[in-house]
């Protein structure tokens, strides 16, 4: 079993009344064929309100599981993964939606947009999917990660970088408890992989969220607060 | 809605393909439904307009063309008169002729005869109109062929002749021919073959009229319908020897009717087949093009009931407003089409067919979407691609 350090994120950062997420003796096991994979082996992990942790390893390593599980789109063989406290193995399919809309949020490769929507409602559809009639301002949410200039642009008429950030703006309208990053510069070249992981950094403290980001591109872990090697489903200190 | 309604407007131009394959098969249910109830009035209006509740025929005699082959009698008459339930009891004569106008044009007719003081008998501005042997009513369709009242009508081959003295107030026609109403007895002198040339007189008909008809007319004393009448057909039947079938029945006797209208039913449910399947198969590949969009908006927790109830709106909006748009159409169409065709556009079956076209294209997508409810959103993590 492999146990990561906790270090404190940025002075000021620190949400007491939010826990973040909590992962502890988690394993995960896929069938592959006749075989039986261990996607995740004995994780224990916390990543605080206000931390950036990274996580890199080569592809097949188990990132995307460890996505997946405390996204809370897949339930964990063994062990337990908690969010704000919340013990998503005890959820109801239905619940977990639910939860994921209401305390997790995805920031996905290429930023993964809806094509039909602006960029202002991307974030209204979130705000919309949560059943809210209360009034959301988008321009400032917007203007968090330096998008509100684009508000009326749809996907294919922004550049990668910029897809992202309305993908992290998606992703923390909802003010949610744990930001999980997917690979967020796979697509763009270093100066604006710089920009989005630099607006992460940014956003994480600032939101006071636990951010755990999935990357391949060692160019942007200095941003982070933590980094986090993962070999065949388990999980070292960098 | 949200995303529906957006989604239909950026992606316009593929749901406007869509939308026209909709519109015309609306177009072409619309055209099918009106030359289905012209088809319909064309073949049986003459039976539908009749204040009969059903007709008893002679005994055995088949559905093809009953009307030909069906004899009956006074006697026979008399026996379904006495029966309960039966207000009325009529001697019905049918027979399609040739005539002609005095200027030689061809003028067919169904010639139906009733007694002129019966239930059967057609009033012209509301009087009986049949008052001399000659005299006939035709259907109000008949003056499209040219013919007015006071014109004389000549029967083919026997020269007999009918003086026009009105026309109904609808179109009455039976086997496609426009109906013409004159005495039984007139009828009868006709349908024995020894009718003379000229006016037909009192005295030739109380020498030569049969004092057979087609079939036997009932009216009952309470109910539209031959179900709801009470009337005792078994028991009836049996008394005076015929075979009773209902009114709705009676116009599968009418020549052709019945080839006509199942052809023109079979083309139709056809169409709407084509339609469930052009939308399902058009929402199955919509919905397998957005697969990975729909798996991103399940990741961050949008609801499979949101996503189901967006697809079918985009479902409804495109078959209600299309459809709309196609049936819009072929009441233009209908308009224009020349009196010749029979057409007829009536607000139910066009109304019903629409209705019917947006029921079957929504279970079509219905079918597609729910794949929706299949999708992992795992699949919205690069690594599970």
């Amino acid at each position: 079993m492999t146990t990561s350090t906790v270090p404190t994120p940025a002075a000021g950062a620190a949400d007491t009344s939010r826990t973040g997420l909590v992962m502890s003796g988690v394993s995960l096991e896929l069938g592959d064929g006749d075989r039986i994979v261990r996607a995740l082996d004995s994780v224990d992990l916390v990543v605080r309100p206000g931390e950036l942790v990274a996580v890199v390893g080569p592809s097949g390593a188990g990132k995307s599981s460890l996505l997946a599980v405390a996204g809370a789109l897949t339930s964990p063989t063994s062990g337990t993964a908690t969010v704000h406290g919340h013990d998503l193995a005890s959820l109801s399919a239905r619940r977990r939606a639910r939860f994921r809309l209401e305390e997790i949020g995805f920031v996905f490769q290429s930023g993964n947009l809806v094509p039909a929507l602006t960029v202002a409602d991307q974030l209204r559809l979130v705000h919309h999917l949560r059943g809210r009639r209360d009034a959301f301002d988008v321009t400032r949410a917007l203007e968090q990660v330096g998008m509100a200039h684009k508000a009326d642009r749809r996907p294919h008429e922004l550049s990668g970088g910029e897809r992202q950030r309305v993908g992290i703006a998606r992703a923390l309208a909802t003010h949610p408890s744990l930001l999980l990053v997917d690979e967020p510069t796979s697509a763009l070249d270093r100066a604006r992989s710089q920009d989005v992981v630099a607006l992460l950094r940014e956003r994480t403290e600032r939101a006071s969220v636990a951010t755990v980001m999935v990357t391949h591109d060692h160019d942007v872990l200095h941003h982070c607060h933590r980094v986090l090697t993962m070999e065949d489903g388990r999980l070292l200190a960098a | 809605m949200f995303l529906a309604l957006r989604a239909l407007a950026f992606q316009r131009s593929r749901f406007l393909l869509v939308g026209l394959v909709i519109g015309l098969l609306a177009l072409l249910t619309v055209m099918l439904s009106g030359l289905s109830s012209g088809l319909v009035n064309d073949g049986v209006s003459g039976l539908k307009n009749l204040p009969v509740t059903a007709m008893a025929f002679s005994a055995g005699t088949k559905t093809d063309n009953a009307f030909s082959q069906s004899v009956v009698d006074e006697k026979q008459r008399a026996a379904w008169a006495g029966q309960p339930q039966v207000a009325d009891a009529q001697l019905l004569g049918v027979s399609i002729v040739n005539t002609r106008k005095a200027d030689a044009t061809p003028v067919d007719l169904t010639l139906f005869g009733v007694a002129p003081d019966s239930f059967l008998a057609p009033k012209v501005d509301g009087r009986p109109a049949l008052t001399e042997p000659g005299d006939v009513v035709l259907s109000a369709t008949a003056r499209k062929t040219g013919v007015r009242v006071g014109d004389v009508l000549t029967l083919d081959r026997v020269g007999t002749t009918l003086r026009v003295v009105g026309f109904t107030a609808q179109q009455d026609t039976f086997g496609h021919v426009d109906v013409g109403y004159l005495p039984l007895r007139t009828w009868q002198y006709i349908a024995s073959g020894r009718s003379a040339a000229g006016a037909p007189t009192a005295a030739a008909i109380a020498a030569d009229a049969l004092d057979t008809a087609s079939v036997v007319a009932l009216r009952s004393a309470a109910g539209s319908t031959l179900a709801a009448s009470g009337i005792d057909v078994a028991a009836g039947d049996q008394a005076a020897d015929t075979t009773t079938r209902s009114l709705q029945a009676t116009f599968a006797s009418s020549p052709g009717y019945t080839a006509e209208t199942t052809t023109i039913s079979m083309i139709t449910a056809f169409l709407y087949v084509i339609a469930a399947l052009v939308i399902g198969a058009f929402f199955t590949v919509w919905t397998v093009q957005r697969q990975h969009e729909l798996a991103v908006l399940r990741a961050v927790g949008a609801p499979t009931g949101f996503l189901l109830r967006d697809g079918l709106t985009q479902a409804a909006v495109l078959l209600v407003t299309f459809t709309a748009v196609g049936a819009g159409i072929g009441l233009g169409l209908g308009a224009l089409i020349p009196d010749g065709v029979p057409f007829a556009l009536e607000a139910a079956p066009v109304a019903g067919a629409a209705v019917l076209m947006i029921t079957l294209g929504l279970v079509g997508a219905g079918l597609a979407v729910l794949r929706i409810a299949r999708i992992d959103p795992l699949t919205a993590l690069g690594g599970q691609r």
